[in-house]
C-alpha cells in the first residue's frame, strides 16, 4: 500500500542528515531516526551523529586548544611577556566545547524542521523491506513506513575482547571528549588516527599520556608520512611503548587503573598505573539492532559492514547506505555527506551521478599535522613499479617556527608522480601546521589531473608553507640533500 | 644562483642607500629585509596575541595582563634576517658568485662602475647584465616627511616602540603595518586618500577595512588635501610630532607619524638615469618610459637593450611579488644558459595580503571579470564562514568570505578566486594550482573537502 514516507533514513548523522535535507529539497515526504545507544561507561549526546559529538568537531577543538599551549610558548619568542606558571584547566575546555557541540545539535533540529524532515528520537529496526519499527528510550514503539530506506547508523569504537577488565575500566573516543574531569595521565593502546590525535591534544594541554602500538602505527596511511608523525609527538612529550600489547587492566584502591601488558621485543612483562585508558582498537559498524537479517541486507563477513554498489544500493531494491556503515569506503564525513547528496539526487531529481571515491583529501590532526591526497608512496610504488615512479621531497621550515625556536626537523613533504612524459602526480603528502588548508586546494588540481610541469609553473604564495610544494624538484631518486634553504 | 650552475662567471651588486633616517641593511634586499619576512613574523606576533586570548576560552588561565616588548621581538626578528643575509653571503661563496657590497651604475656599453661605501670605484664589463633593482618607499614631498617620518624600511628595525601611530596610505604594505601595530596593543590610525587596496577586490578590500575598524585600528577616510594648503610637520615640546594644517576637526592632534604611500618609485634607476644623461655616454635609457620610471621589457625579461635584462620589482606592468621575481630570474638564465624555453608565467600568480584577516588572491577581481567578460557572462559563488577555531571564543562570526568567480561562457572555468579568513596564503596556494590546470566549477564541486578546516 501507500508508504507514509517517500525516504526514511535511519541515523541522523553526516551522511543521514544530508540524504534527508537533500530529498526534502525535492518536495518529498522524509523522516530521520536518529538514537544514541549510551556507551559502556554512560556516555549519550544529540544529533548529529559521530563527527559533531564524538568525532571531527570535538577532536579539532581540543587540538586547537593544545595548538594554542603552543601558541602560548611562542608567543614570549615573540614579545609577549606571560607570567609563568600557565595552566590548562580541562574543565573549562571541556564546558566550552560541549556547549558548542550542544549548539550544533539544536542547529541540526531546526534545520530539519525548517526544511520539514520528521525527526524522531529512536531506534530503528526492520520489520519488513519498506517497515520500520522504532523504539523510544521509554520503551514505547512506532511504526514507520517508507518508499526508499537509507541506513546511515556509522559506526561506535570497538573494546577489545581479550582484555581482562577493558571494558569496566577503559573509555574510548565515545567518552573523552564528554568527560567532565581531566583524563590524568593516560594511556591509549593500538595506533589508529584517533588515538594519535588524542594523544597529541592530550600531551599539549600538559597530560602525561602514553600510546602503545603492536606494530605500525597509522596503517593505510604512507608509512614514511606516519613516522614522521610519530617522531614529533615523541619529541613533542607523548610516551610511546612500541611492540607491546595490554593484557589486562585492573583498579587499583586509589581508583588508578593498572595496566599490565607485554613487549613483544623483549619478550617481558610490564606494568604502571593510569588514570584513564582509552581504546582506540577500530571501529564497529552499528548493525546489530537494525534486524538486517529479515530483510536480507547483506553484510561483509569479516567487517561486518553493509555492503554497497556504485549507487549505494544494498542488496536489497529501495534499501541503501551511506557512510561510515559501508563496506569499502572511506570513513570521512565529507565523503557521507556526498554520497548521500548524490543518493538523493539519484532517487528523486533525475540526475544519476554517481559518488566519485578517488582521490579523497584527508588530514590526520596530530600536533604537528598530516595532510594527504592520493596515492601513498608504497601504493604508487605496487600500482605503478618502483621504476615508473618519481618522487619529489623536501624538508621545510615554516617561517613562524623561526623566531619561535620551534624544531622542524619532521616538517616534510612530498609528491609522487608517474616518470613518464607527463607526470601525472599520483599523491601529495605534506606534514606541518595547518596541513588541510595547504592540501585542499591541491586536491582540486588533481581532481583536474594535474601533472608536475603544471604545479611548477605555478607561482608560490611567499612567505607560506604550502609554496614549498610549488618549488619541489629535488626527486629521491637523486639521493640528493632535500632541505630547503634561502628565502 | 642559477646562472653559476651553468659554470658561468657572475658577479652581483648589491647595495643599500641609507633611508633618510640612516637605516640600512644586508643581501638579500626588500624581502629579507624590510618586506615578506618582517613583515609576516609581526603579523605573527600580533596573531599571537589574538591566540593569547583564545587560549583562555580553550582552559588556559595565566594573568590577565599581558604586555608586549617590541625591542624583544625586533630584535630576534633582526637576528633571524641576519642569518638569512649571512646565509645568503655563504651560498653565493659556495656556488662561486662573486659578491661585491658596492653601488653599480653604467657607464658604457659593457661596463658598470661599482662604488662601496668608502667610495672607491671599480669597473667591471660583462657579456649581460641583470638589473634587479627594485624599488623604495616613495615619500610625499612635504615639510618634515623626511626629518620626521619613518617608512616601511625602518619600521622593523626601529630601536624603539613606534607607540602612537599614523599610518599615511591604503596600500597593502600600510594596511598590513597598521594591522599588527594594532594588534600589538599600539593605538594605530590609517590615513586614507580614497581607496583601500587600490588594485584588489574593492568588495574584499571594504570587509577588509572594517575588520579592521572593528578590531580597534581608526581610520581618517577620503581625506583630500585642500587645495593651496600645505601640509607640514613638526616637532612639539612634548616630543610629539604634530602633523599641521590638516583638513580634519582636531588640527593639533598630537601624532606619531610612519610614512606609507600608495606609489613607488625606483629612485635607484632614476639616479642611474640621471648620471647617464649628464655623462652622455650612450643612448642606452633615452627610449625608456618615464612615467614611473619603471623598465619595460619583453616576454623574455630583456629590455630594449639586447643584453641587458630586467627582473623583479624594476619591471614596468608586473607583479611586485619576490616569488614572481624568483621564477623570472630562473627561468631567464635557464633560457640564456640551458637551451630551455619556458618563459615565466604571469597569469594567475596568486597573492596574500597579510592583514589582520588575511586575504588571498588569484585571478580577476570581480569587477575587472565584469569588466572584461560582461557582468551577464560571469557567475560569482560566495560564503560566509565561520572557523572552527572561533567558535569557541565566539568571536568573529560571519565575518571570514569566500567567493569564486567562474566564466560561463568556457564550461564554468574558475577564473578569480577570493578567500578572506585565516591562513589565507595556505588554502590559496593549491587553489592557484589547480586554475593553472583549467579547473572548473564542477570539477571544484566534484572535489571532497577535508574536514574541518575553512578550505573545505
Amino acid at each position: 500500500g501507500k508508504k507514509e514516507y517517500d525516504l526514511l533514513v535511519i541515523g541522523g548523522g553526516s551522511g543521514g542528515l544530508a540524504c534527508a535535507k537533500e530529498a526534502a529539497q525535492f518536495g518529498r515526504k522524509v523522516a530521520v531516526l536518529d538514537y544514541v545507544e549510551p556507551s559502556p561507561q554512560g556516555t549519550k549526546w544529540g544529533l548529529g551523529g559521530t563527527c559533531v559529538n564524538v568525532g571531527c568537531i570535538p577532536k579539532k577543538l581540543m587540538h586547537q586548544a593544545a595548538l594554542l599551549g603552543g601558541a602560548l610558548k611562542d608567543a614570549q619568542h615573540y614579545g609577549w611577556n606571560i607570567a609563568q606558571p600557565v595552566h590548562h584547566t580541562w574543565s573549562v575546555m571541556a564546558e566550552a566545547v560541549q556547549n558548542y557541540v550542544k549548539s550544533l545539535n539544536w542547529g541540526h533540529r531546526v534545520q530539519l524542521q525548517d526544511k520539514k524532515v520528521k525527526y524522531f528520537n529512536m531506534k530503528g529496526s526492520f520489520s519488513d523491506p519498506y517497515t520500520i519499527c522504532g523504539l523510544t528510550k521509554s520503551g514505547k514503539e512506532t511504526i514507520v513506513t517508507a518508499e526508499n530506506i537509507v541506513i546511515a547508523t556509522g559506526g561506535r569504537p570497538k573494546y577489545p575482547t581479550h582484555i581482562a577488565g577493558a571494558l569496566e575500566y577503559g573509555i574510548t573516543s565515545d567518552d573523552l571528549f564528554w568527560l567532565k574531569e581531566s583524563p590524568g595521565k593516560t594511556l591509549t593502546p593500538f595506533v589508529f588516527n584517533v588515538s594519535l590525535e588524542c594523544a597529541g591534544f592530550l600531551t599539549g594541554i600538559g597530560l602525561n599520556t602514553t600510546v602503545m602500538m603492536r606494530s605500525i602505527p597509522l596503517r593505510g596511511f604512507d608509512q614514511q608520512m606516519a613516522s614522521l608523525v610519530t617522531e614529533h609527538m615523541e619529541s613533542y612529550g607523548t610516551k610511546f611503548l612500541k611492540r607491546c600489547f595490554p593484557t589486562k587492566v585492573e583498579k587499583l584502591e586509589s581508583n588508578r587503573l593498572q595496566v599490565t601488558w607485554k613487549n613483544t621485543e623483549l619478550g617481558t612483562e610490564e606494568t604502571d598505573s593510569f588514570d584513564t585508558v582509552m581504546w582506540a582498537v577500530g571501529r564497529a559498524p552499528d548493525t546489530e539492532t537494525l534486524n538486517l537479517e529479515a530483510v536480507g541486507v547483506k553484510t561483509n563477513s569479516e567487517t561486518g559492514k553493509i555492503i554497497v554498489d556504485a549507487g549505494e544500493a544494498t542488496s536489497v531494491p529501495h534499501i541503501y547506505a551511506v557512510g561510515d556503515i559501508t563496506e569499502g569506503r572511506p570513513e570521512l564525513t565529507p565523503t557521507a555527506i556526498a554520497a548521500g547528496k548524490l543518493l538523493a539526487q539519484r532517487l528523486f531529481g533525475q540526475s544519476s551521478e554517481l559518488m566519485d571515491y578517488e582521490n579523497v583529501p584527508t588530514t590526520v590532526f596530530t600536533p604537528l599535522e598530516y595532510g594527504c591526497v592520493g596515492l601513498s608512496e608504497e601504493a604508487a610504488g605496487q600500482c605503478y613499479g618502483s621504476d615508473n615512479i618519481e618522487v619529489y621531497h623536501a624538508y621545510y621550515k615554516p617561517l613562524e617556527f623561526t623566531v619561535a625556536e620551534r624544531d622542524a626537523t619532521q616538517c616534510y613533504m612530498k609528491m609522487v608522480c608517474l616518470r613518464e612524459r607527463e607526470q601525472r602526480i599520483l599523491g601529495l603528502h605534506f606534514i606541518g601546521p595547518n596541513a588541510g588548508e595547504v592540501i585542499q586546494g591541491f586536491a582540486l588540481g588533481i581532481k583536474c589531473g594535474a601533472t608536475y610541469p603544471q604545479l611548477m609553473k605555478t607561482i608560490g604564495i611567499h612567505p607560506t608553507c604550502a609554496e614549498e610544494i610549488t618549488k619541489l624538484h629535488i626527486t629521491k631518486r637523486s639521493g640528493l640533500d632535500a632541505t630547503v634553504t634561502g628565502c | 644562483q642559477e646562472a653559476a650552475k651553468y659554470e658561468k662567471k657572475v658577479l652581483v651588486l648589491d647595495f643599500v642607500l641609507p633611508t633618510p633616517l640612516g637605516n640600512s641593511w644586508g643581501l638579500g634586499g626588500t624581502c629579507v629585509n624590510v618586506g615578506c619576512i618582517p613583515k609576516k613574523l609581526m603579523h605573527q606576533a600580533a596573531l599571537l596575541g589574538q591566540a593569547l586570548q583564545d587560549s583562555r576560552k580553550f582552559g588556559w588561565q595565566f594573568t590577565e595582563e599581558v604586555k608586549h616588548s617590541w625591542m624583544t621581538m625586533t630584535e630576534a626578528i633582526q637576528n633571524y634576517i641576519g642569518s638569512l643575509n649571512w646565509g645568503y653571503r655563504v651560498a653565493l661563496r659556495e656556488k662561486k658568485v662573486t659578491y661585491e657590497n658596492a653601488y653599480g651604475e653604467f657607464v658604457g656599453p659593457h661596463t658598470v662602475k661599482a662604488t662601496n661605501k668608502r667610495g672607491v670605484e671599480k669597473l667591471y664589463t660583462a657579456e649581460r647584465f641583470l638589473i634587479a633593482t627594485g624599488e623604495r618607499p616613495r615619500y610625499l614631498g612635504i615639510p618634515g616627511d623626511k626629518e620626521y617620518c619613518i617608512s616601511s624600511d625602518d619600521l622593523f628595525s626601529l630601536p624603539y616602540c613606534p607607540g602612537k601611530t599614523l599610518v599615511v596610505g591604503a596600500s597593502y604594505v600600510a594596511l598590513e603595518c597598521a594591522g599588527f601595530l594594532a594588534g600589538l596593543g599600539l593605538d594605530v590610525t590609517v590615513m586614507v586618500r580614497s581607496i583601500l587596496l587600490r588594485g584588489f577586490d574593492q568588495d574584499i578590500a571594504n570587509k577588509i577595512g572594517e575588520y579592521m575598524e572593528e578590531h580597534g585600528v581608526n581610520f581618517i577616510k577620503e581625506f583630500v588635501p585642500i587645495k593651496g594648503v600645505e601640509l607640514s610637520v613638526t616637532k612639539t615640546t612634548s616630543g610629539l610630532w604634530r602633523l599641521d594644517d590638516l583638513p580634519f576637526e582636531e588640527k593639533t592632534q598630537d601624532l606619531n607619524l610612519t610614512w606609507q604611500s600608495t606609489e613607488k618609485q625606483c629612485s635607484l634607476y632614476m639616479h642611474a638615469v640621471t648620471d647617464v644623461a649628464e655623462r652622455n655616454c650612450c643612448d642606452v635609457l633615452n627610449k625608456w618610459k618615464f612615467r614611473t620610471g619603471k623598465i619595460p621589457v619583453n616576454d623574455e625579461e630583456q629590455t630594449n637593450v639586447p643584453y641587458i635584462y630586467a627582473v623583479g620589482d624594476i619591471l614596468q606592468d608586473k607583479l611586485e611579488l619576490t616569488p614572481v621575481a624568483i621564477q623570472a630570474g630562473r627561468l631567464l638564465v635557464q633560457r640564456l644558459y640551458a637551451g630551455a624555453t619556458s618563459k615565466c608565467d604571469y597569469a594567475n600568480v596568486p597573492t596574500t595580503v597579510f592583514t589582520p584577516l588575511e586575504y588571498g588572491a588569484c585571478g580577476y577581481s570581480e569587477e575587472t571579470a565584469v569588466e572584461k567578460f560582461g557582468e551577464e557572462n560571469i557567475e560569482v559563488y560566495h560564503s560566509h564562514f565561520w572557523p572552527l577555531e572561533w567558535t569557541v571564543p565566539s568571536r568573529d562570526n560571519n565575518r571570514c568570505y569566500a567567493k569564486i568567480i567562474c566564466n560561463i561562457q568556457d564550461n564554468e572555468r574558475v577564473i578569480g578566486f577570493h578567500v578572506l579568513g585565516p591562513n589565507a596564503g595556505e588554502v590559496t596556494q593549491g587553489f592557484a594550482a589547480a586554475m593553472k590546470c583549467g579547473l572548473t566549477k564542477e570539477q571544484l564541486d566534484n572535489t571532497i573537502g577535508i574536514h574541518p578546516v575553512c578550505a573545505e
